[in-house]
């Protein structure tokens, strides 16, 4: 059954990375089209991300207080009002959304890559190693993350972002670790895994090749959890002022807020609000997006 | 599985039937060596793949691959079909260049059938029909010139129109490039078919209960199992399969691997069975006459004189195989 | 009049308990709308069993959750009629029938047992609760009643009904369960029963002890049998008429010895070809080369003609209506002539 050669009928190159980028952000744009939720997310997610990035470039800095305009309601000169100091909130705003999404940023990517490596590691390896990692596990998770991030506080001073991330992601890892190690334990089963085995392809070519560009999905939408982790985390912990309120973000915002009795005047509602409801819509933003990018990882579901 | 005790030839082939449960998917996995078995010996041209160095068995590997049942799990879905046959050559150093990969995957996918092949190079698994899933399947299989292909019912899920043109394809594998195959299968007309020139071993509750020529063990089954099998089978002709004599067995129900009969584990269902014999002692699978051997012991003694118990160490077919699985056990409790 | 109409009241026969007549059923999805089942007509007459064979694909399941308009969301009903015959003789228009109506028509009049059924049983009732449920369900029975139909049913499919009717599913085999299936299924009497592949994923003398169980179920009791199976030699056990099916229509129809041996659609003697008997010496099998169309724009003519050894030009331009080939026997080929199966006679073995 000798097939007659062809002489250069089709491209056949397999295509070059170059090409697959090229073809994988053509497919996240079409997946987005489908969905009009994920192309929403998508947006908001976008903006938070400008937003935390350029605001404080854009705006350098909030304002001098002013007493004379404490609490004042929006209007147009100030369109989310003042706040106790009579500074500009929505300045405020701009500026203050890069600290925490950084840290969040931080502490997600570095709970993942934790858990990520352990949790395959221990699904793909079996035996003690296994049983070492996840008893290991089992222990920082029984520990209550907050109440210790609590304590910590008092010993270590949370001023750099990167001791902040470091901190909350020592202490997310142990769930997510789990749930990888869960698919993992799955995904070993497989057949087309079974196949590579005995085709002996090597455990970091299966690992990485084989089984965990499976979970690429699962991966992202831990990848997102773990940032609104983080991002509740550090959000409480300023406001309940165990971090430095040095500078001013979101968080910071909070605290002052509430410790300053915004509460007590309906013209300070937004000064509470709009860190809330900021932060509310990027976690909502993250979800919606990751959800429907699906597709961009599993060509199953792409619909071609 | 329990005291299996199996060899294969170079480019022999040898059908492994049996209904679920049996053992057979186990037995398969094992000469791969994909699972370790918990006593016994798995060898390999003579030596024992579980004691062999890092080289040896990695040899070893090579040499045996699998193909298996299901198409829609058996391909990684995010990967195409060239990414999915140029890893091996790469990672084994048989291709030194991306387009030396490339010739070689388009050659593989000619001896599979899959023509024409460029068109196939850059798809994807679920663009692929269940036929030419199995295919790609068994090209991964044939990248690393495999001696021995264990195909586990590879031919179950896809359509009887290419079912014949799957087993062709293998046919001419083992014709054109000597590749010998473990086959298993619970359907025994295939069998019949692909093993016409080869054996049959009949397992039943992880165990061989008949190991003989495919056309002596079709047409002359020794067995009650084996002629239970044959019997129950519908026959695709409407006056053949209603005249077809059934076998009647004593029991419908089938024991649960947790709890197998005493003696010969056939004995509830074995329409032969004599009380004291067969639910005491278990029947080795002992020879009848040159070629066939069997486990049972009223068939033993009418053929031989003596029930089927061995005489001393197992007898196998051939002294010298390529591959074969002494006194194999998997699953058991140590009792 | 068509040849079907024609074939149904000339040689006196009763008249049918089920009636299809250009039966199309259309699947709405994204991609397109498949053409899964393509003016399907057919017959069923008191007391006989149908088989409908064809490979994944063809719309034999899709055919069989019409009858009982138990289509799933995206799917629908496009035209066609499907006429039922009650036991006083009314004839009722299944299409037309409201919710209520159908509700008492499933299960009382026609009952389905699905592909995979064993695993329809829910694991945390015992077989009795569900007996009972399943009951209720389509009619108005006393417990009693229902009582009494399960323990008879269960002994004629060889089951103890002390023990099976406390047990859970999970204490049952894989045969027992489908027994137990097929047990419900004639709870309420019913007319007919569809099965969509009884026999797949069970083991060969499970599948043996179920097709026998069948067997004497039909000759017991009295029910007409429709079963899909992609499984050619199950026909010939348990059909007295087979009809294959092939990319969404009915291509040949006849009683199942004709069918067998004398067959007159180049893809049903492909199938016939591709699967030899067990026993005796190695038969020649051959299989069909290609893959089915797809029915989202199915081209013109004849489906087969692109995988068929006898095709021509006139087949891929005009669609082949079912030409009568011979007692109650059609095929929808023009050159059906030409079709013959060589068939090599086999003894059995022992």
């Amino acid at each position: 059954m000798a097939q007659t050669a062809r002489p250069g009928k089709l491209e056949l190159a397999p295509p070059g990375l170059g090409q697959r980028l090229a073809t994988a952000v053509k497919v996240f744009f079409r997946l987005l089209g489908h969905s009009k939720a994920g192309f929403l997310g998508f947006l908001g997610v976008l903006f938070f991300v400008v937003l935390a990035l350029a605001g404080p470039i854009i705006v350098p800095d909030a304002g001098r207080p002013d007493m004379t305009k404490i609490y004042q309601p929006p209007s147009l000169e100030h369109p989310l009002g003042t706040d106790y100091e009579g500074r500009d909130v929505l300045k405020q705003m701009l500026r203050g959304g890069r600290a925490i999404i950084v840290v969040a940023v931080l502490a997600a990517t570095l709970s993942t890559l934790i858990s990520i490596t352990f949790g395959a590691l221990a699904a793909y390896a079996g035996g003690w190693p296994d049983s070492i990692i996840m008893m290991l596990t089992d222990v920082v998770l029984t520990i209550p993350q907050f109440p210790l991030l609590v304590v910590l506080s008092a010993f270590v001073k949370l001023d750099r972002p990167w001791l902040l991330a470091t901190l909350i992601a020592l202490l997310s890892w142990p769930t997510l670790l789990r749930a990888v190690r869960a698919q993992v334990l799955s995904l070993k089963e497989r057949e087309y895994v079974e196949a590579a085995r005995a085709l002996d392809l090597g455990i970091p070519r299966i690992l990485f090749g084989e089984i965990l560009p499976n979970m690429a999905s699962y991966i992202v939408m831990s990848f997102t959890i773990g940032m609104t982790a983080a991002i509740y985390a550090q959000v409480a912990l300023y406001f309940l002022g165990l971090a430095p309120l040095a500078g001013e973000n979101w968080g910071i915002m909070l605290n002052l807020a509430w410790v300053r009795g915004a509460i007590f005047y309906k013209d300070s509602l937004m000064y509470i609000l709009a860190p809330v409801l900021a932060i509310s819509l990027l976690q909502l933003a993250m979800v919606t997006m990751s959800r429907s990018l699906e597709g961009v990882f599993n060509p199953r579901l792409r619909e071609s | 599985m329990d005291d299996v005790s199996l060899s294969l030839e170079a480019g022999e082939v040898l059908c492994l039937v049996g209904e679920s449960g049996s053992g057979k998917t186990t037995t398969g996995k094992i000469v791969a060596g994909l699972l370790k078995p918990t006593s016994g010996s798995v060898r390999f041209r003579g030596q024992d793949i579980w004691q062999m160095d890092k080289a040896q068995f990695k040899a070893y590997r090579r040499a045996v691959q699998i193909v298996h049942q299901d198409p829609y799990a058996s391909l990684n879905p995010i990967h195409t079909v060239f990414t999915i046959l140029a890893a091996p050559l790469q990672r084994h150093g048989m291709v030194r260049s991306r387009a030396e990969a490339v010739r070689r995957v388009v050659e593989l996918l000619e001896t599979v059938d899959l023509t024409p092949p460029e068109s196939f190079l850059f798809k994807y698994p679920h663009q692929l029909s269940g036929g030419q899933r199995q295919r790609v399947s068994i090209a991964r299989a044939l990248t690393v010139n495999p001696e021995l292909i264990v195909a586990d019912e590879a031919t179950s899920m896809v359509d009887v129109s290419i079912r014949v043109s799957l087993l062709n394809t293998l046919q001419r594998l083992r014709d054109e490039l000597g590749v010998g195959f473990l086959f298993i299968t619970h359907d025994l007309a295939i069998a019949k078919y692909f093993a016409w020139h080869g054996r049959i071993a009949v397992m039943y509750l992880g165990r061989v209960v008949e190991f003989s020529p495919t056309p002596a063990l079709i047409n002359d089954p020794q067995h009650p199992y084996t002629r239970a099998l044959l019997a129950a089978i519908p026959e695709p002709d409407p006056d053949l399969t209603r005249r077809k004599g059934k076998l009647q067995l004593r029991s419908l129900d089938i024991p649960s691997l947790l709890h197998i009969p005493p003696g010969c584990s056939f004995h509830p269902r074995c329409p032969l069975f004599e009380a004291g014999l067969c639910d005491v002692q278990r029947p080795d699978l002992v020879p009848i006459d040159e070629k066939r051997l069997v486990a049972c012991h009223v068939v033993a003694r009418e053929r031989t004189g003596t029930i089927a118990k061995h005489m001393a160490s197992p007898v196998g077919i051939s002294s010298n195989p390529m591959i074969g699985a002494d006194r194999g056990e998997y699953g058991k409790e140590s009792s | 009049m068509t040849a079907w109409q024609r074939s149904s009241t000339s040689n006196g026969n009763p008249a049918p308990v089920l009636s299809v007549r250009n039966l199309e059923v259309r699947y709405f999805t994204r991609a397109g709308t498949v053409q899964a089942v393509r003016d399907v007509s057919f017959d069923l007459r008191p007391g006989e069993s149908i088989a409908l064979i064809g490979e994944s694909g063809c719309g034999k399941t899709t055919l069989g959750l019409a009858l009982l308009r138990l289509l799933p969301k995206g799917a629908r009903i496009v035209d066609g009629e499907i006429r039922y015959r009650r036991r006083d003789g009314q004839v009722i228009d299944v299409l037309q029938l409201d919710q209520e109506e159908i509700r008492r028509f499933r299960w009382q009049e026609c009952a389905m047992v699905f592909q995979g059924a064993l695993n329809a049983l829910n694991p945390v009732l015992r077989i009795w609760d569900q007996m009972l449920d399943t009951a209720r369900a389509h009619a108005a029975l006393s417990r009693d009643e229902v009582r009494e139909r399960s323990e008879r049913l269960l002994r004629m499919v060889q089951l103890e009904p002390e023990r099976v009717l406390n047990a859970y599913p999970h204490e049952l085999s894989g045969g027992m369960r489908q027994r137990v299936m097929i047990a419900m299924s004639l709870l309420l009497d019913p007319q007919i029963i569809i099965y969509d592949e009884p026999t797949t994923a069970l083991d060969i003398l499970t599948q043996r002890a179920i097709i026998e169980v069948l067997r004497s179920l039909r000759e017991q009791l009295d029910f007409s049998m429709l079963f899909i199976s992609h499984d050619l030699p199950l026909a010939a056990e348990l059909a007295d008429r087979v009809a294959t099916m092939y990319a969404g229509k009915i291509i040949e129809v006849g009683d199942v010895r004709e069918i067998f041996y004398n067959p007159r659609h180049p893809y049903t003697l492909g199938l016939i070809k591709a699967v030899p008997p067990i026993v005796g010496e190695l038969y020649d099998i051959s299989s069909i080369p290609g893959t089915p169309p797809n029915l989202i724009e199915p081209p013109p003519g004849c489906s087969f003609h692109p995988r068929c050894p006898y095709a021509r030009e006139r087949c891929a331009r005009e669609m082949p209506p079912l030409y009568e080939v011979g007692a109650l026997h059609t095929s929808a080929c023009h050159y059906w002539q030409e079709v013959k199966l060589e068939r090599q006679v086999v003894e059995t073995g022992d």
